[in-house]
């Protein structure tokens, strides 16, 4: 083990496990108001009227009209309003806020204004969709002569589904007047994008937006585009006021009016010669929900990774984000690629099926190595470690074996062994940190020697003041309590990017180890010194064209091997987890518990994903599971047996060796856990999550079959 | 007025008798390491010990708590037990977002002052009643079983 990956105590330790650490629920300022959205209940209506009863002194309701900049949301582009005007697109689209001290009186008034809506069609069915947001296409090779050339063509449709964010602290943000000025503080993962978005509604300069990030409850995506969408409203709500206002979501509108993992539907033709995959047609539909938030990006992603970690020479990827009328959906760990490594793991295992091939022989004649192309054209330049990592999880949990002898079984108890394979890019996709983001960090050494790192970058439970940290430390050779580092407030620190895309540590990590290096050499004992560092792309890259989805995608690539085994009663259709193992190539780990936490917490994320977290919507667009008991996330007794190890694979261009790690743990659980179904159930399948009530389906077809 | 016992000191709350504790108590007590995350008795963020035992406070109303022993992570946090748990939870950096762990502390102690060598499937057990999205529980059922063992006498 490096040095650095030994874990030191989390610099956020000590503020969290004793409830000090304050969230922004936990802030109350003087004369601050309480604010309540009222949202649309009709899944696409034009709103014909608003009838709004008297309100009590000190109430009132802000709307579209007291939006002095833009009425909509900068995200990537800016199609969703702050507050509605004439029509609503889902259930949930924010209408107007009411705002007052008490938080009952406002509830009550919102239970008391009136919106007559002229309903029209709404579309839920993403495949029935006539509205294309994005639509892209990239091809290699020949995929049309490998189909004419092929022994065998064989084409399957994977779905996915939804899945909620569940961070256990919902969403919340203040919004208060300053001289002229707003300042937003709240929950967010990225500051920079709610000054961006703030900025233009209120239509302010730049300078007179202040945005605080407090203490965040968790964050995994969705934390990343939706803060931006909620601090607009409220920051109308404050500047109408001229009080603070604070706006905290209950549990259940979190969860049925903010942005969730897009559903997919990933069409996969291949084309197999003399026993090997000679092309591959991909075909897929995210479900981009009533906006577009970041549904470009998140389809870039999923469509970039669409050939998993196999080397397809004669690749052609189509895919759309498209619109429907529910939530729009935006950032989730993973961003795209667990539909996409869902539905090649779960192909590849079927093609080797048809074949008469062991699944995982024939995955294995078909990985990427060192050298080898992209899907993109561009290169996998680093040591890829799949075989090391496969020959352990076999010796972990004697894969093969127990995948043979599972396969003829008898009884009310079978038992059933998946296996995925997957990586996952490191950082922005393409080119976008050079060209839009443009990072810059800054450090800065006080008179007493101590360190502050300034970023944007945000600690959302990742670890990352405590990793930053030991990073800038062990440069200059100091200890870690010589190493300040504060919630980001945009007043004090530069733009260092969102904190998203596993990118962190990989690439702003390595921004303040330069930095670092370079206040070593000039360090004056005693004198204020700033440095700042601005981004430099790898130099080995193939420039990323967009147009042509041509190039490096990303420097990099984290790598992963996950293994499950169920066990399902046929009687009652309950399936319990007996084990699941992930082997992680996360570079070199910065700290070791840290990245174990992340490792774990993702796995399970991932297993929830797969198994038993379904949004389910009804026929008018509402959805009907909107609390904890109803949309089940993993519980301490549900997976006792989670195993994971981590590899070293040190990365050359990271800092210390590290590269992205975040994110990686969420891809690869669904199709490992599906096929462990698929394994014990004696059947293929091809949905995610696959729930009791499928196996329940899958167990009467058996029956009613014989 | 409902008059109980918060963190050893004797109050009384003129809110409504159906308020919930968990109002109560962050709202009229300034207990903000009580959190909200559900405030239907699923999440456990909230969880207090309330005479011995562990209870979403989110659940609890005021007025059936008269004469009551309510504990939270404020007036834990002054223990010997604490500050066992403390480094326990530490060592192994069980603590991410940090918003589940005033009640899963809390959690903790109630496994262990039940039973002071708890297996790991009881633990598991234990703390089934606060969910946890960060840490895949791994590293918090880990640093229960530390804290059982470092701890030997105290609970």
């Amino acid at each position: 083990m490096e040095t650095i990956s030994k874990s030191i105590k989390k610099k956020d330790h000590d503020s969290k496990v004793s409830g000090r650490a304050l969230y922004v629920d936990d802030y109350v300022m003087d004369g601050m108001l309480y604010g309540r959205l009222l949202r649309s209940s009709k899944a696409k209506a034009r709103i014909s009227n608003i009838i709004i009863p008297e309100l009590p002194d000190g109430y009132l309701v802000v709307d579209n009209h007291d939006i002095p900049g833009e009425n909509c949301v900068q995200i990537i582009l800016a199609d969703m309003p702050v507050f509605a005007e004439e029509t609503v697109e889902f259930v949930g689209d924010p209408i107007l806020m009411v705002v007052g001290p008490d938080f009952k009186e406002v509830e009550r008034i919102l239970q008391r204004i009136v919106v007559l809506y002229e309903e029209l069609i709404p579309i839920f069915d993403m495949c029935k969709s006539e509205m294309v947001f994005f639509n892209y296409n990239y091809a290699k090779g020949d995929f049309d002569k490998a189909l004419e050339e092929a022994d065998h063509v064989f084409e399957e449709t994977f779905r996915t589904g939804h899945q909620e964010h569940a961070y256990i602290e919902t969403q919340g943000i203040i919004a208060y007047p300053n001289c002229g000025r707003m300042v937003i503080s709240g929950s967010m993962q990225c500051p920079y994008y709610v000054h961006t978005a703030v900025t233009k509604a209120l239509g302010y300069d730049a300078k007179d937006v202040q945005i605080i990030q407090e203490t965040t409850g968790g964050g995994f995506g969705g934390k990343e585009d939706f803060p931006s969408i909620l601090a607009c409203q409220t920051a109308a709500a404050a500047l109408k006021a001229d009080r603070p206002v604070k706006v905290i979501f209950e549990r259940r509108e979190d969860i049925a009016f903010t942005s969730k993992r897009h559903p997919s539907v990933c069409t996969y033709k291949v084309a197999v010669k003399d026993g090997m995959i000679t092309g591959m047609g991909i075909d897929v539909i995210l479900n981009g929900g009533a906006y577009t938030t970041l549904s470009p990006v998140v389809l870039q992603r999923a469509m970039i990774c669409s050939s998993g970690v196999y080397k397809i020479d004669n690749l052609q990827v189509a895919g759309r984000s498209v619109k429907t009328n529910t939530i729009p959906n935006g950032a989730f760990r993973g961003f795209g690629s667990p539909q996409t490594i869902f539905a090649i793991e779960m192909m590849m295992d079927h093609v080797a099926g048809k074949l008469g091939i062991e699944s995982l022989e024939f995955r294995e004649k078909h990985m990427v190595k060192k050298g080898d192309a992209t899907a993109t054209s561009g290169k996998y330049y680093f040591h890829v470690p799949l075989p090391e990592m496969i020959q352990r999880i076999d010796e972990l949990t004697d894969y093969r074996a127990k995948r043979k002898l599972y396969q003829q079984q008898e009884g009310r108890y079978r038992k059933g062994i998946g296996l995925a394979l997957f990586l996952h890019g490191c950082g922005f996709t393409g080119s976008a940190e050079g060209e839009l983001i443009k990072p810059v960090v800054r450090i800065r050494k006080t008179t007493n020697d101590k360190v502050e790192i300034l970023t944007g970058n945000t600690d959302m439970g990742q670890g990352l003041k405590t990793t930053f940290s030991k990073i800038v430390a062990e440069t200059l050779d100091i200890s870690n309590e010589q190493v300040l580092i504060e919630n980001p407030d945009t007043a004090r620190v530069p733009d260092s990017g969102p904190t998203v895309a596993s990118r962190s540590i990989m690439t702003v990590g390595a921004m303040l180890q330069r930095a670092a290096g370079k206040l070593k050499q000039i360090w004056q004992t005693g004198e204020e010194q700033i440095i700042e560092e601005n981004y430099v792309a790898p130099e080995f890259m193939i420039p990323f064209a967009l147009q042509e989805f041509r190039g490096d995608a990303y420097p990099t690539y984290s790598w992963a091997v996950n293994a499950i085994e169920v066990e399902i009663d046929t009687l009652t259709a309950e399936s319990k987890i007996l084990g699941a193992w992930g082997i992680y190539d996360v570079g070199v780990p910065i700290d070791l518990n840290i990245i174990q936490g992340q490792m774990q917490g993702g796995f399970l994320q991932g297993i929830g994903y797969a198994s038993i977290e379904q949004i389910d919507y009804n026929a008018q667009g509402i959805i009907r599971n909107n609390n904890f008991s109803d949309y089940i996330i993993p519980t301490a007794m549900d997976v006792p047996n989670l195993v994971t190890k981590i590899i070293n694979n040190p990365y050359s261009h990271g800092p210390y060796g590290a590269k992205g790690a975040g994110e990686l743990p969420m891809v690869g659980a669904a199709p490992a856990y599906v096929e462990a179904m698929e394994n014990a159930l004696g059947v293929c399948l091809n949905k995610a999550p696959f729930t009791m009530a499928d196996t329940m389906w899958v167990l009467q077809e058996v029956l009613n079959n014989g | 007025m409902v008059r109980f016992i918060l963190n050893g000191t004797e109050v009384g709350s003129t809110a409504l008798a159906n308020e919930r504790l968990l109002d109560v108590l962050r709202n009229e007590f300034r207990l903000s390491g009580v959190k909200c995350g559900c405030k239907e008795g699923e999440c456990g963020a909230c969880a207090v010990i309330l005479d011995g035992r562990l209870a979403n406070s989110c659940m609890v109303a005021l007025g059936s708590i008269e004469g009551s022993n309510v504990l939270t992570i404020e007036g834990y946090r002054t223990t010997e037990r604490f500050a066992v748990l403390n480094k326990a939870y530490a060592i192994v950096s069980a603590v991410q977002c940090g918003f589940c762990i005033p009640g899963m502390i809390l959690a903790s102690e109630c496994i262990l002052a039940r039973n002071p060598n708890p297996s790991e499937a009881e633990i598991q057990t234990g703390i089934s009643g606060n969910l946890c999205r960060c840490t895949g529980y791994k590293a918090i059922v880990a640093a229960i079983d530390t804290a059982a063992k470092e701890g030997q006498g105290l609970w």
